[in-house]
């Protein structure tokens, strides 16, 4: 079986012992998904290595843990968090804090900026604006064969939710910064929908960060709605201390003619593993899918990817890059899959990866289903060292090893960083990946945010 | 400045260079001429530090130091400039990062600051006009996509940067066009200083009719087998390198 029961049977435990205080808290609206989920959660279990997807990843290592936490806010925990404060620095953003996966205010949930765009809570949005949420929540994650994501929607019960009507766009980017804070080993859980209409046009940024030293486990569900000719954008800065293991989904279901790009930046965390699904759900969608992971010690990352024409003329392009040192492992797999009226496909994918050492590890899978005829479809991928002349070449115009080292692994990177089209927000991901690279990623300078 | 004395080396056990002797003085351009194969690029590369040939016999100083032990980047820093064959190419390192970076190690190297973004910039501009490189190509990543004619100017802008006490240029020629050729040919002249040197490596001695040179070797099976003045270049275009090789060959 590629389910692990006893791991299962734990999790139900948990959601057994915690469903009633997690309804109290939440909508009738999220509360009616959650048996249905639970079911298919129990069907389909926590995976194991036994299944064909995660295959090179041990969930064992962060699943199999008696944490003491399932975080729950209570009133006291918003009146603390109201006087937490992140002044997000450098980049000029519409700023959203989530503290272990809740909008943690008590007034405000839910902004409006012009254009009737709507930030906030998912929970809030539920009681809100229930027909609005309802066109989307659960319908692009629902079918999905992952057990962990109907664990998700089984229990999760606040995250960001954003709705950008037909024809609006932001004069700046969404930014989610996700912090964990805990005084004793946390799991949790956040769920967030953004709905991107009809020729509007989002670019989000979602870092991920750990402030204090506990054990974390995250589980994070995003459903994103891209409609006709929408443009969206997600960038996910991961910055995570080595006892944290973060699990996302996210969904881009997209329509006619729209674009999306999602760039999944992991430079620090114990065990990752991104889900990214893309759903061309209209003829002329396009959509980008990068990454760069960077590891070192007993880091685990792993991406996996799925692209799917379902109608003909999309475009879908797959770029993702790592350097693992020490010891690190890390594990890829890119999936195209062409419905047989996907005529007219371009599909693409890369994964390259330099291994710094003779210890780290990486594992790369293509998985193409291609039905269609007229298709044009490439993907290759590499493992490799970093290239000695390039090095020679540059030690011979006096930059010392070190330097040319880091200078090839920095223009490694880049061609995945370029693609981000923040422009404050690239050159800083240019200076984090040069200070993680160095080894001198510390967790305040690299968390774009001032907390006190 | 250079005294190679009796060098041998070998590249995954096969003997490369056999026995080479050379001194060069302050000053002086040596030529080496020679067939392909002969092993130019390969006494190149050990000079300027290249491990993947093996030195196992014979010694290379440079103003009185042991060059084999240095390390190749100081090599660079003490003024030893390796113009490529092959420049490589390397995606996503920019010429201006690159190039800040190389002469910045320079300067520090000597003790100097490193230069402010705007005396990097104009010594870069003037730089960029000695050697005729288009504006864009400093923008670019290092080598990528530039023609064959662009990686080898840039070899000669670069030296240009760095301004290197000893330039060894293999065959900075190959491949480029009379114009393009007089260009390479002016930037190393003009780079020149009456206490600078020279080591040019070429297959034609057409280059040798803009950069004279006070010595011509010929380098044929790992031996430098003659050695003279400017005229032996010419001897060579015209008759080519059998008889040499069959000179060497009767004495052998
Ligand atoms: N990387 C290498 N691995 C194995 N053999 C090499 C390598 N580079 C050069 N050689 C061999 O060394 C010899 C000399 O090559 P080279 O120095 O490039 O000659 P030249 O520059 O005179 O044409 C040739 O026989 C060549 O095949
Ligand atoms: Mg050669």
């Amino acid at each position: 079986m590629a389910v692990n029961s006893e791991l299962t049977e734990l999790y139900s435990g948990i959601y057994t012992d915690n469903i009633r205080r997690i309804r109290e808290g939440s909508t009738s609206f999220l509360n009616a998904f959650r048996d249905a989920a639970f079911d298919r959660f129990t069907t389909l279990g926590i995976p194991t290595r036994k299944n064909e997807n995660y295959k090179y990843t041990n969930l064992d290592l962060f699943f199999r843990h008696n944490y003491k936490t399932y975080f729950i806010p209570d009133e006291s925990d918003f009146v603390k968090a109201e006087e937490f404060r992140c002044d997000i620095t450098d980049l000029d953003t519409h700023g959203v804090v989530l503290l272990n996966g809740f909008y943690p205010t008590i007034n405000g949930k839910i902004r409006t900026l012009p254009g009737e765009i709507l930030i906030g809570s998912l929970n809030e949005a539920s009681r809100r604006f229930p027909d609005l949420v309802e066109r989307h929540y659960g319908k692009y994650a629902k079918s999905n064969s992952d057990g962990l994501v109907h664990l998700n929607t089984a229990m999760a019960s606040d995250g960001v939710f954003v709705h950008v009507p037909q024809g609006s766009h932001l004069n700046k980017p969404v930014q989610v910064i996700n912090l964990v804070d805990s005084t004793e080993d946390v799991f949790n859980q956040h769920r967030n929908l953004i709905i991107v209409d009809d020729n509007a046009d989002l670019t989000i940024i979602i870092c991920d960060h750990t402030l204090s030293p506990q054990k974390f486990l995250t589980n994070a569900v995003t459903e994103i709605y891209v409609g006709e000719n929408a443009r969206f954008n997600i960038i996910r800065v991961q910055n995570e201390h080595n006892n944290a293991c973060k699990v996302t989904h996210t969904f881009i279901h997209q329509g006619r003619n729209s674009y999306s790009s999602s760039n999944n930046l992991t430079l620090h965390g114990g065990l990752v593993r991104n889900n990214t699904y893309h759903f061309l759900g209209g003829e002329g969608a396009e959509s980008s899918s990068f990454g760069l992971y960077l590891s070192d010690k007993w880091q685990h990352v792993d991406n996996l990817v799925s692209v799917e024409h379902a109608f003909p003329n999309c475009t879908s392009n797959q770029l993702f890059k790592g350097v693992l040192d020490e010891m690190s492992t890390g594990a890829f797999n890119g999936r195209i899959f062409v419905d047989p009226k996907a005529q007219g496909t371009l599909a693409y994918q890369k994964n390259n990866n330099i291994l710094l050492t003779d210890d780290a590890k990486m594992y790369t899978k293509p998985q193409l289903e291609i039905y269609a005829d007229d298709v044009k479809c490439s993907h290759g991928a590499t493992v490799g060292q970093l290239d000695e002349n390039a090095l020679f070449y540059l030690q011979s115009r006096g930059i010392d090893k070190r330097e040319a080292k880091l200078l090839l692994m920095l223009g490694f990177a880049h061609e995945v960083i370029q693609n981000i089209g923040v422009e404050a927000l690239r050159e800083r991901i240019d200076n984090l990946v040069m200070q993680r690279l160095k080894g001198e990623l510390s967790r305040c300078a690299s968390c774009m945010v001032k907390c006190g | 400045m250079l005294v190679i004395k009796n060098l041998h080396a070998a590249i995954e056990g096969k003997k490369i260079l056999r026995g080479i002797s050379l001194e060069v003085k302050p000053g002086e351009i040596h030529a080496i001429m020679g067939p392909n194969g002969s092993g130019k690029s390969t006494l190149a590369a050990v000079l300027a530090g290249r491990d993947l040939a093996e030195v196992t016999e014979g010694s290379v100083t440079y103003f009185g130091r042991n060059l084999l032990e240095m390390a190749p980047e100081d090599r660079s820093r003490e003024g030893i400039f390796l113009g490529f064959q092959y420049p490589i190419e390397i995606p996503g390192v920019s010429m201006v990062n690159f190039l800040k970076t190389a002469v910045n190690e320079h300067r520090k190297y000597k003790g100097l600051e490193p230069l402010s973004a705007s005396d990097f910039l104009r010594i870069m501009r003037e730089k960029k006009e000695l050697v005729d490189i288009d504006s864009k190509l400093a923008n670019r990543s290092v080598n990528e996509g530039f023609s064959g004619g662009e990686k080898k100017k840039n070899e000669i802008f670069q030296m240009a940067m760095l301004e290197p006490k000893l330039a060894i240029l293999d065959e900075t020629d190959s491949g480029l066009d009379i114009d393009a050729l007089r260009v390479v040919a002016n930037g190393v002249n003009k780079l020149k200083r009456p206490d600078n040197s020279a080591i040019v490596i070429t297959h034609y001695q057409r280059l040798l009719d803009y950069i004279v040179p006070d010595v011509v070797h010929v380098l044929y099976d790992g031996r430098i087998v003659k050695s003279a003045g400017k005229e032996l270049a010419l001897e060579l275009e015209e008759k080519g390198y059998d008889w040499i090789k069959k000179e060497v060959d009767n004495q052998n």
